[in-house]
């Protein structure tokens, strides 16, 4: 019999796991971000700095420019960086950087270098923190050309996404939910992941419910309502956005001939509709989305509220769809 | 001229680096008439060299000066002015060529043109379509000598004086004092931001003074003077090397063409450019070589290899092959490879 090797984590936790394996494992990974010698903001590289050193786990000024092209020089000379900017909101003084060098690079020099870094940068609303804090950029990202998109939602999937992430040889943009820090789970850290491939959550016949990040909460108990009424959801948890895994969504879709797509990030030019309009292209099945609407996100708790999608909102969506 | 002349040989090799970059630059030019359309002017369709060419005249002798220093294992980013940096730090001539004119046998398999010229092979990583986006990567590739420990590597960093108006400049500068990498700055200053003068668009004295204010040692030298850039660069570079933490270099030159190859600058007053041309450092260098007592013949027999050079590269780039279209689909990224839609 295999030696157990699963243990009840946070998200964070699984997170800081999944760094220290890959660091013990490969040299050329480092660290490098504001406050991580600290552990991070959120927590997130507790305890690194002091086992693998400041040269390794390395504090930086508020520079985000510097930290994704420095991610991206070192990249191109042999290491293999976790670039920290904090949230993905900030991520944007570093755009630059991402957009038009580390997922240009590979391809615009003709496949003579290679930027294998990854780029974490939380995403979602966070509880009363307003419009320059609670941003969900995935659809900016999914867009662009060169890059891998992930998005995780389980403990288990931050600590074996994150290593994949750090193999793939691939720029990453690692999409972490800036509030699900505190989820606690069972990890193995044996099971790998495979970027590219979703997880079915339940099985039903009614409807596919295809989601991600933190949303996933607010489907599933969706989808516990809905089961009371006798409509069983076929619930996935997409996990990776680019590539995302058309083998699965399109067969489940073919399946229960309707699709909804639900995603805490404004409806209009989501990523949603890219799953939305491909699943209806490929099987003719009905479609619908439901995103929040395209505000800013509000500091006072009635404001904030008109951007969540809670599960009364996904479950009439669903009864809606199936009307 | 205050610089010393290094030896003979070493002042010939200096010439013909400047010589060649001339020699391929004046190709380019040539080859690039209606090849874009800017500055009033309509693309054709049949230049050879398509889309924006920024060409480097005149200011030869600061790449020349620099990367006479460095080794194939220092690294080099780049600007969008970036044929001089890439020559002089010894890319293969014909290759770039064979990528101006996006051919498959260029640098990058004609996916970059003369925006992206690079040679990773020679430690040269590459223009760059953005103003001041080589710094960070710079500091960045410096950031990783340092890691790794390749001791006695360094990384020159070539920008121009409109990048430091940018934010990626007083990063990278911070950066690499914060934790004393082994970079070299090199600020060419042609004075010449697109087809507006700097100086109206800079507060302070530019890049030398930004530099000493993050504590970072600043020299500025006639960039025009090859032996002069030379001497100082080998100053710096050997403090560089040793240890000594970042420098910059900040060379006083002249934009002698357009902002790229179409457009003939008359937005300028033609007795700023009649002066600079008084100055140019490949005529300066010559007189001094000969003056030192380098014949004619030695001299003219430079300038002749260089064009020679040129011109087999010319042909050799005309009769390769384009890439196929099937080349536009690789090397994007290798997870998801093939999924497009």
């Amino acid at each position: 019999m295999a030696l157990m090797t699963t243990k009840e984590l946070s998200y964070s936790e699984a997170a800081v796991l999944a760094i220290q394996r890959e660091m013990e494992a490969d040299p050329r990974v480092v660290v490098l971000g504001e406050d991580v010698g600290r552990g991070g903001i959120f927590g997130q590289y507790k305890g690194l700095q002091q086992t693998f050193g400041a040269e390794r786990v390395i504090d930086t000024p508020i520079s985000e420019a510097a930290i994704m092209g420095a991610g991206v020089g070192m990249a191109l000379a042999g290491l293999r960086p976790v670039v920290e900017m904090r949230v993905v909101d900030f991520a944007l003084c570093g755009m630059d950087e991402l957009v038009n060098q580390a997922a240009k690079n590979r391809f615009m020099f003709g496949g003579q270098g290679r930027v294998p870094l990854v780029a974490r940068m939380p995403g979602g609303i966070w509880d009363a923190s307003a419009a320059q804090h609670s941003q969900s950029l995935e659809a900016w990202f999914v867009h662009l050309p060169g890059v891998v998109v992930v998005s995780p939602s389980t403990p288990q999937d931050n600590y074996s996404l994150l290593r994949a992430a750090l193999q793939c040889g691939d720029p990453v943009v690692y999409i972490e939910h800036k509030t699900l820090w505190g989820l606690r789970g069972e990890v193995d850290d044996d099971m790998a992941v495979p970027l590219g491939k979703a997880r079915r959550v339940r099985e039903g016949d009614a409807l596919t419910l295809v989601s991600w990040s933190k949303q996933m909460q607010a489907c599933a108990a969706a989808c516990d309502t809905l089961a009371a009424e006798g409509i069983a959801v076929d619930l996935i948890d997409l996990r990776t956005l680019w590539p995302w895994d058309r083998e699965t969504v399109l067969a489940s879709c073919a399946r229960t001939r309707r699709l909804l797509v639900v995603h805490e990030a404004v409806q209009v030019a989501g990523f949603g509709a890219e799953i939305a309009a491909s699943a209806a292209e490929a099987t003719g099945c009905r479609v619908a989305r439901l995103g929040a609407p395209r505000i800013p996100v509000g500091y006072a708790p009635v404001l904030e509220a008109e951007s969540r999608i809670g599960a009364d909102a996904i479950a009439a969506a669903a009864r809606k769809l199936l009307g | 001229m205050g610089s010393s002349i290094p030896p003979s040989g070493a002042g010939q090799a200096l010439y013909r680096t400047m010589v060649r970059i001339r020699a391929f630059e004046n190709a380019a030019e040539a080859a690039s008439q209606g090849g874009v359309s800017a500055y009033g002017q309509q693309a054709g369709g049949s230049a050879k060299v398509r889309g924006p060419l920024h060409l480097s005249t005149g200011q030869e002798a600061v790449p020349a000066g620099v990367c006479a220093h460095l080794r194939t294992s220092d690294y080099l980013t780049s600007t969008h002015r970036g044929h001089g940096h890439t020559l002089a730090k010894g890319a293969d001539l014909t290759r770039m060529i064979c990528e101006l004119f996006g051919k498959a046998t260029g640098f990058n398999g004609g996916k970059g043109g003369s925006m992206h010229i690079a040679d990773f092979s020679v430690g040269m990583l590459g223009a760059n379509g953005v103003v001041a986006a080589g710094l960070p990567i710079a500091v960045g590739a410096a950031h990783a000598q340092k890691i790794l420990q390749k001791k006695g590597d360094i990384t020159v960093c070539f920008f121009g004086d409109g990048a430091i108006n940018r934010g990626p400049f007083l990063e990278a500068l911070n950066w690499a004092r914060v934790y004393d990498l082994p970079v070299l700055f090199v600020c060419e200053d042609n004075r010449w931001s697109a087809t507006t003068a700097s100086g109206p668009m800079t507060a302070g004295e530019g890049a030398s003074v930004r530099a000493a204010s993050m504590d970072i040692a600043a020299t500025q030298v006639d960039g025009n003077d090859v032996f002069g850039v030379h001497e100082t660069a080998a100053r710096l570079v050997a403090e560089v090397r040793g240890g000594g933490g970042p420098r910059l270099l900040h060379a006083l030159t002249y934009r002698v063409k357009g902002h790229v190859s179409v457009d003939v600058a008359a937005y300028r007053d033609p007795a700023e450019l009649a002066a600079a041309l008084e100055t140019d450092p490949i005529a300066r260098a010559r007189g001094h070589l000969l003056a030192q007592g380098v014949s004619v013949a030695t001299l003219d027999a430079i300038e002749n290899a260089a064009r020679d050079e040129v011109d087999t590269a010319l042909a050799i780039a005309d009769a390769a092959p384009w890439p196929e279209p099937g080349d536009a689909f690789t090397d994007v990224q290798t997870t998801g490879a093939g999924q497009w839609h």
